[in-house]
């Protein structure tokens, strides 16, 4: 048992990471104030162009940053639909979704069937050499090591910056920050861009470092899940992490079991992920204090009056 | 035009038209469960509709919609009879209801249902017997492994795999009595990532070899990754892992479409139910690769045996995972209709048969 733990525990932390990424984009988009259900569409958008630019340079940073981009240009559009002309946030962000999956397949079209050699871990010395903890923690991809500095930026960010107290209020109540005359709509703009990005990298990191390879709807479903992390994270940053990583243990954990032929459905076990977000949800929401914690003008389109 | 489907493919949960074209030439259709990008299960549909094209410069028009959810499937299969589609194949087990359902709609239309089993006059099944290809790769796995653990990545229970499963662990044990087989179930057909760490959960617990019937590479490379050995599954996925792929078992779907849309043309098709494999060439084996010349050998033996009949993976007596003998109702092994409806383990496979 001992010796397959830190081989379980990698396995977890790369099924859990591009879903990390998209959540805490996400999770910034809804501070703001904006509901953007394109994450899934953004994510596959980026893991195709990621492959693509990747293949076409032969470099894989390159790559990585060609998908983040290739998020936020959805986002972009996605950002002047719904800020800019007040287009509905929900039938806007299906909206993006069909397109990116639609555009992703003619993106990568000339790029099926090609494998890409993996991109090197980064190894600390020393620390590495920790029993079961150091191989899993200090022998990570690059992007993981990312999604760490990305979780602090983020908590931070919306904590204890100007800008993350800015952007918050224009999420809470964007009548009142705009009577204090905050710019609403360029705040949430650069929220939607943000959480374009990192979708995008999240795609990324699915085509160019979890699966070595491009193929239509590689990305199956994760953007939604991403979208129920932030749901379950419920405003809080730690939450979200703790979501993502239980998600991923649990998926992992589940093939294990079935693996080791513990005699439960495979179906039930499969869905067990699903089944202990919707229980973590109920629990939340019993002990709850505050209701959903989610930002006061979510979803709602802000038209300044003149 | 080509991306003009894929959008209309695309737009299929909205019920969009595919266009309507020419009307002299006759139009076949095409339902997939996957991407045709999936290199794998749809993909390999995908060659056989191109090969239909190529055999009738001029007399025909191929169209496909891609990535059809099994629960949605109706509305597409409806799409393309709406559309002037006078022969349609829907490739996934499936759309056997939804296809049914359309068929007795459209009388006038010519249907091919995939691994399925109900037919009727305008609806024909068509099915390949890929658990002889898995026959042949259960020697090799039961020869190459060291660990004497081999990882099984499933997709849906249903018969199709069941009875791979059972002819793999068959093919195995045939050379290696020691031999285990660890199945993970995904539960879906195509989802790279988690078929990826369905590889790597069978390799943590001891599995160095890993064969799939779901259909990604990602297995096949997860494998590569960690030096073990592994198979391709339903096309020559060899340049995923050239140095750690044994070998692919092949759907070859071009000659069955070819033959059936001439039957069409010819005004002589007529509703039935196809089943063969190696023999037909309807299950090719790719190249043979990285293993031992004594292993190869087996491996050509045992394809050949089964081309020409000498061998069968289910050749009696089979028994089951309960100990009891299975009826024998083909003779010498088990007829093609107990084949396509196997839904047990055979004796020595652990756990047990998700319902």
């Amino acid at each position: 048992m001992m010796e397959i733990l830190p081989l379980v525990l990698a396995t977890v932390l790369t099924a859990a990471t591009p879903l990390l990424i998209a959540a805490l984009g996400e999770h910034v988009t809804e501070r703001a104030g904006v509901l953007n259900l394109g994450v899934e569409g953004m994510m596959i958008v980026g893991a195709a162009s990621a492959f693509a630019v990747a293949v076409l340079a032969d470099s894989s940073v390159l790559g990585i940053v060609a998908g983040a981009l290739a998020g936020l240009l959805l986002a972009a559009v996605f950002g002047v639909l719904v800020i800019y002309l007040a287009a509905n946030q929900v039938a806007t962000g299906l909206a993006m979704t069909i397109l990116g999956l639609g555009l992703s397949g003619l993106i990568g079209q000339n790029f099926v069937g090609r494998p890409r050699a993996p991109i090197p871990p980064i190894e600390f010395p020393v620390l590495k050499e920790i029993p079961v903890l150091g191989k899993v923690l200090f022998t990570g991809d690059p992007v993981f090591y990312l999604s760490l500095i990305l979780i602090a930026v983020v908590s931070y960010g919306l904590r204890a910056t100007r800008f993350g107290l800015l952007l918050r209020a224009a999420g809470e109540n964007h009548g009142s920050a705009h009577a204090l005359g905050l710019p609403v709509r360029r705040l949430r703009f650069v929220a939607v861009l943000f959480g374009g990005l990192l979708a995008g990298l999240a795609g990324a990191y699915l085509s160019l470092i979890y699966t070595r390879f491009w193929s239509p709807g590689m990305s199956a479903g994760r953007g939604w899940i991403a979208l129920a992390l932030v749901v379950f994270a419920a405003g809080h940053v730690w939450r979200l992490v703790l979501g993502a990583y239980l998600f991923g243990g649990i998926t992992v954990a589940q093939l294990h079991a079935q693996a080791g032929a513990i005699g439960l459905p495979s179906q039930l076990l499969s869905a067990l992920p699903y089944l202990m977000t919707i229980a973590v949800l109920l629990l939340l929401s019993i002990s709850g204090r505050r209701g959903s914690g989610a930002a006061g003008s979510l979803g709602q389109p802000f038209v300044p009056e003149r | 035009m080509r991306h003009l489907l894929k959008l209309g493919a695309l737009a299929l949960a909205t019920g969009l038209a595919v266009p309507a074209l020419a009307q002299e030439k006759l139009k076949v259709g095409f339902i997939y469960v996957g991407p045709v990008g999936d290199f794998g299960w749809s993909y390999q549909h995908d060659v056989g509709r191109k090969a239909i094209e190529a055999a009738f410069p001029g007399k025909v028009e191929t169209s496909f919609i891609e990535n059809v959810p099994e629960a949605d499937s109706e509305r597409a299969i409806e799409q393309l009879a709406r559309t002037g589609h006078k022969l349609i194949f829907t490739t996934s087990f499936g759309y056997m209801e939804p296809t049914l359902k359309v068929a007795k709609k459209y009388p006038g239309v010519k249907f091919e249902h995939a691994t399925g089993f109900k037919r009727d006059k305008n609806l024909a099944t068509y099915s390949a017997k890929f658990h002889e290809g898995r026959y042949v790769i259960g020697k090799i796995a039961g020869k190459m492994t060291k660990s004497n653990v081999i990882g099984y990545v499933g997709s849906v229970p249903i018969p199709e795999v069941i009875s791979g499963i059972n002819a793999f662990y068959l093919g195995a044990k045939s050379v290696n009595p020691n031999v285990k087989i660890k199945i993970a179930w995904v539960n879906e057909w195509f989802n790279p990532g988690k078929e990826g760490d369905a590889a790597k959960a069978l390799m943590d617990q001891g599995a160095d070899i890993i064969t799939q019937h779901t259909d990604s590479p990602a297995p096949l490379q997860q494998a590569a990754a960690r030096g073990n050995f592994a198979f391709g599954q339903a096309s020559d996925m060899s340049k995923f892992a050239e140095k750690n792929i044994l070998t692919s078992i092949i759907d070859n779907w071009a000659p069955y479409y070819v033959e059936r849309t001439r039957a069409v043309l010819e005004g002589k098709w007529q509703s039935q139910d196809v089943f063969d494999g190696i023999a037909k060439g309807k299950v090719v084996m790719g190249p043979y690769v990285n293993m031992p010349d004594d292993v190869k050998k087996l491996a050509m033996e045992t394809e050949e045996g089964i081309r020409t009949g000498k061998i069968d993976p289910f050749t009696c007596p089979v028994v089951a995972q309960d100990g009891k003998t299975v009826e024998c109702q083909g003779g010498t092994k088990l007829s093609d209709g107990q084949v396509v409806g196997m839904n047990y383990f055979v004796q020595g496979i652990e756990g047990t048969v998700p319902k």
